[in-house]
């Protein structure tokens, strides 16, 4: 029996959350032995999680760190595993949680010791998401994430924050309920709810086409893909700057990563069928939102409709089935969760200086904040997909995945990256440059240590993974050509049982 | 003789009210001795079944079952009373409530419920129901001098005898069509489809789901729990709804087991309709009683989902639901009980306002409980549905299963909504603040339930899997 590091790293932020709860406030709503148990847990964490990364096989395609324990008698079990998919979102996961939690000092002004503890809870619930192998463990953590999401907007949100939270809460639960119906039913036709069982045992045709669409429903609100995408505007806008980084950088990602995990594996036949559709709404999303977010007034808003932009690149690259476009769409979901965060500390920097997120506000901001200046417009770039920055090579390999299935989808969704540097560099131009016309902006100090440091880090690791990917492409390549084997086996299997 | 030393809790019970009685009437004041020594009697009654061997046995010529099943229902009863009499001793206190034959009248109710949900035969589950709801309509009117209290009395008296006419007129048909009042001989008799034995079914059916205030004849349940004092409330919600569902599995999967599928379908719309009916009219809602006594109907739906569903893994999910159900609402009605400002209690949901300023345990109990019942993993909630559809979906029965899920959705709205008022909204004047450990002890207890439930969830499937009604 190995060391459960996977169970450790899921839970350690609870036990983190727990030694927070037993903490007191000092005077006035400080508490500073909350900041650094939260700090230290989620820097442990994201420690061991390097050393996860560093120990990971990169060989091979089996689930790795396999811990198995009996648990609702009978039939189900904990099951949790990683393969080169999950380890990058862990990876993403304990690597964002601690910048949030830096960010959190400067934003969050009222019950600092509550936010810790919904955060890091919120961290636990993450990765067991990615973690787990079983559909019912799966759903369990899925769900539960919105609970601490769900506080953390209505908490400390802005004005509209209830309207907010409650349209996050019940649209993303009504999309997942659907996925419970059918994870019930595939217990009751293959007898598990293991994953790695029913990949073996394989669902059969008849049954894959509505089950694969009740899995949609689910991961179509998480991710968001138009036309269910109207939580994310809301929620982004209201939520504080540490929720809303949290929000684009990983919650999102838990419906690419389901689409990856569960959609393709488990049901390859409905995944191929519905093809045309995922092309189709992604298509849209790319276009449509890219257009939306050109019109906004709101930064936050902005930037959450670009989200829902580069989620349709995410969708277009996994269904077409090829290495350069899942792979592509890892990356993507990988870069925009660093390029996305950045972007939101980015507006939460001039937010908690000004309490304004209106662009119209703003403008000349680089006479005054120079090296907030610059970290912004990297970022910037980096959305637009610049090369040398991580979300090039995102948006290239899906592009290239594309093209070899389908010419017309893919020109459509290169005029998505079009449009993404119109809408990026409109917006960099009118609250960065031009004349300093707002009276209060004079008075504001560039970015402080903490914001700095963390804005660097991410800087950093942008601009390394835009220029050096292959840790990234080492790490999931196996396990993503064990994906397309898969699927493509099934799929001959099929046209020559016909 | 020796089948007397079977119904040594019944015997013991009853023998403990009428001497509780006598203490009563001929010592004053005598509410906090027989407040105590009727805990104790709860206590020492679990015990003895606790103790007692639980081989399957029929005594009084097969009229009186004592199994598993019976076994496990009087333990929850026992255990639901005995925390809703701790709680609610401050609540009774405070509206000057405390006669001595409050709880002599909630052992009585609890006796009627040990007879019905051990009866195998018509006439002795009626005796036991009637039992239970005389002591009922007394409770829903035990504040006699609040004109709410009494109306509720009278309308849960003059509903509920319209339903027990309903179920006696049942009784008789069935008798008469199948010549006998014991169970199972009606279960062999009814074999070959006969019109006369399915309307007694359907007539019974009326009766049972107007118990468990299942829709369409829910009427009485929001104004009954509306008028009656909060710690009555809280009984109503806990354990007649456990002895209702226990006689209405029996009923289903014994008399009836052989015309299922007639009552399926029925059973199929009152579950959908009170999942329905549940989550959509609490949505309105302002007073917090009001709104349980919704919220219950919509749970007994999910309860009367997995009796649906007809097999064995239906009925025992039930049984999980209802033991997680009273749960929840013990922790629920526990905080109800702390709603308390400038001397009197507060039932308005919108006093609530930013209570987690002034009263950060008690939301934050609160808020695990609701999210519970909400059904939102990884809390306790959660499981009890999903073993309901689990089994539902066993059954496939795929409608059912889609419908209870997307009302989980909007019945998960008005328990949002509570802690939405709790934690978004700004802060009004804080509650009187006191430290009872008869209220808060059920609270944290609840919590601490509900919470770590999913480290070990198959405990309570591994109780119910003993159990077998056949």
């Amino acid at each position: 029996m190995n060391f459960p590091i996977l169970s450790s790293i899921t839970f350690l932020p609870l036990i983190g959350a727990f030694f927070i709860f037993l903490t007191r406030n000092e005077k006035g709503e400080s508490n500073s032995g909350a900041v650094y148990i939260s700090i230290f847990t989620s820097f442990v964490n994201f420690f061991i999680t390097l050393f996860l990364w560093y120990s990971f096989d990169n060989e091979t395609s089996n689930f790795q760190f396999v811990e198995e324990i009996s648990w609702i008698s009978g039939f189900i079990k904990f099951k949790f595993g990683i393969d080169g998919i999950s380890i990058l979102f862990i990876l993403l996961t304990t690597f964002i949680t601690p910048i949030c939690i830096i960010s959190c000092i400067n934003s969050v002004k009222t019950r600092l010791k509550e936010f810790l503890i919904a955060l890091l809870v919120l961290e636990t619930f993450m990765i067991g998401v990615f973690c787990s192998l079983d559909l019912v463990v799966f759903y369990l953590f899925f769900e539960a994430g919105l609970i601490p999401m769900f506080l953390i907007i209505g908490i400390w949100g802005g004005s509209r924050k209830v309207y907010s939270a409650f349209k996050f809460f019940l649209f993303t639960l009504l999309g997942s309920v659907l996925m419970l119906v059918a994870i019930i039913t595939i217990y009751w036709i293959t007898g598990t709810t293991d994953v790695t069982q029913i990949y073996e045992i394989k669902i059969p045709p008849k049954f894959q086409y509505l089950l694969w669409l009740a899995f949609f429903s689910s991961f179509a609100v998480k991710l968001p893909m138009w036309p269910v995408h109207t939580w994310l505007p809301d929620a982004h806008v209201e939520a504080p700057t540490p929720g809303s980084v949290i929000l684009a950088a990983i919650l999102l990602k838990m419906g690419g990563y389901g689409f990856l995990r569960f959609s393709i594996g488990m049901f390859p036949f409905a995944s191929e069928y519905f093809t045309p559709l995922i092309f189709a709404l992604s298509v849209i999303a790319v276009i449509y939102t890219s257009l939306v977010a050109l019109m906004q007034d709101d930064m936050k808003k902005l930037i959450a409709y670009s989200s829902v932009a580069h989620m349709g690149f995410v969708t277009m690259g996994i269904f077409t089935f090829n290495k350069q476009g899942v792979e592509g769409s890892i990356i993507q979901m990988f870069s925009h969760g660093l390029i996305s965060a950045a972007l939101f500390l980015c507006v939460g920097v001039l937010y908690d200086r000004t309490h304004s997120r209106l662009i119209k506000s703003y403008g000349g901001v680089v006479h005054i904040l120079p090296k907030y200046s610059f970290l912004f417009m990297v970022f910037a770039l980096a959305t637009l997909g610049l090369p040398g920055t991580s979300g090039f090579v995102g948006e290239f390999l899906v592009l290239v995945g594309t093209f070899k299935v389908n010419f017309l989808v893919a020109i459509l969704a290169s005029l998505g990256v079009i449009l993404a540097a119109a809408y990026m560099l409109w917006l960099y131009k009118r609250v960065i440059f031009g004349k300093l016309e707002n009276i209060q902006l004079k008075k504001i100090q560039d970015v402080n240590l903490s914001e700095g440091s963390i804005l660097v880090v991410l800087c950093i690791a942008v601009l390394f993974f835009g220029f050096y990917p292959d840790p990234l492409l080492e790490t999931m390549k196996v396990s993503v050509d064990n994906l397309i084997n898969n699927y493509n086996l099934e799929i001959t299997r099929r046209i020559t049982l016909k | 003789m020796l089948a007397i030393k079977f119904l040594i809790p019944e015997i013991f019970l009853s023998i403990s009210i009428f001497s509780l009685l006598m203490i009563g009437v001929f010592i004053k004041n005598s509410f906090e001795i027989i407040y105590r020594l009727s805990l104790f009697v709860i206590f020492l009654i679990t015990l003895i079944i606790l103790s007692g061997d639980n081989d399957p046995t029929k005594i009084f010529n097969e009229s009186f079952t004592i199994d598993k099943f019976s076994l496990y229902s009087k333990i929850l009863i026992l255990i639901s009373t005995f925390f809703v009499l701790l709680m609610s001793k401050k609540y009774i206190v405070d509206i000057k409530n405390n006669k001595f034959e409050y709880p002599i009248i909630i052992l009585l109710s609890i006796l009627g419920m040990f007879i019905m949900v051990s009866s195998n035969d018509l006439i002795l589950f009626y005796l036991g129901l009637e039992l239970q709801s005389l002591a009922l309509y007394i409770l829903a009117s035990i504040d006699r001098d609040n004109i709410k209290s009494s109306e509720a009395g009278v309308k849960y008296f003059v509903l509920s005898a319209l339903s027990s006419g309903l179920l006696l007129y049942g009784c008789s048909l069935v008798y008469g069509f199948t010549g006998s009042t014991n169970f199972e001989e009606i279960a062999s008799n009814s074999g070959d489809f006969n019109v006369g034995t399915i309307f007694g079914m359907v007539f019974i059916l009326v009766g049972l789901a107007f118990k468990v205030s299942a829709v369409p004849f829910h009427m009485w349940t929001p104004d009954v729990y509306q008028g009656s004092p909060t710690s009555v409330t809280s009984f109503f919600s806990v354990a007649p709804k456990v002895a209702g569902i226990a006689i209405f599995i029996k009923f289903m999967y014994l008399p009836f087991q052989g015309v299922l599928n007639q009552w399926q379908y029925i059973l199929v719309f009152m579950s959908i309709a009170s999942m329905i009916l549940g989550a959509v009219a609490a949505i309105g809602q302002t007073n917090i009683k009001r709104l349980m006594a919704y919220s219950s109907i919509g749970h007994i739906g999910y309860a009367i989902a997995g009796i649906a569903a007809g097999t064995e893994n239906g009925f025992k999910s039930t049984l999980v639901y209802i033991s997680i159900y009273i749960v929840m609402n013990i922790g629920a009605f526990a905080c109800i009980l702390l709603m308390k400002r400038g001397g009197k209690y507060i039932e308005e949901i919108e006093e609530l306002s930013g209570v987690s300023k002034n009263h950060p345990m008690m939301s934050f109990g609160l808020l695990i409980i609701l999210f519970s019942l909400a059904g939102i993993p990884p809390l306790a909630g959660f499981f009890a549905k999903f073993y309901i559809f689990m089994a539902v979906i066993e059954s496939e029965m795929y409608t059912l299963a889609i419908v209870g899920l997307v009302t989980t959705v909007l019945s998960a709205f008005y328990y949002i909504r509570i802690i939405k008022i709790m934690y978004f909204d700004e802060p009004k004047k804080p509650f009187e603040k006191f430290v009872d450990y008869r209220i808060h002890g059920p609270i944290v207890l609840s919590c601490i339930l509900l919470v770590s439930f999913f480290i070990y969830p198959s405990i309570l499937n591994e109780i119910v899997s003993n159990i077998s009604i056949f």
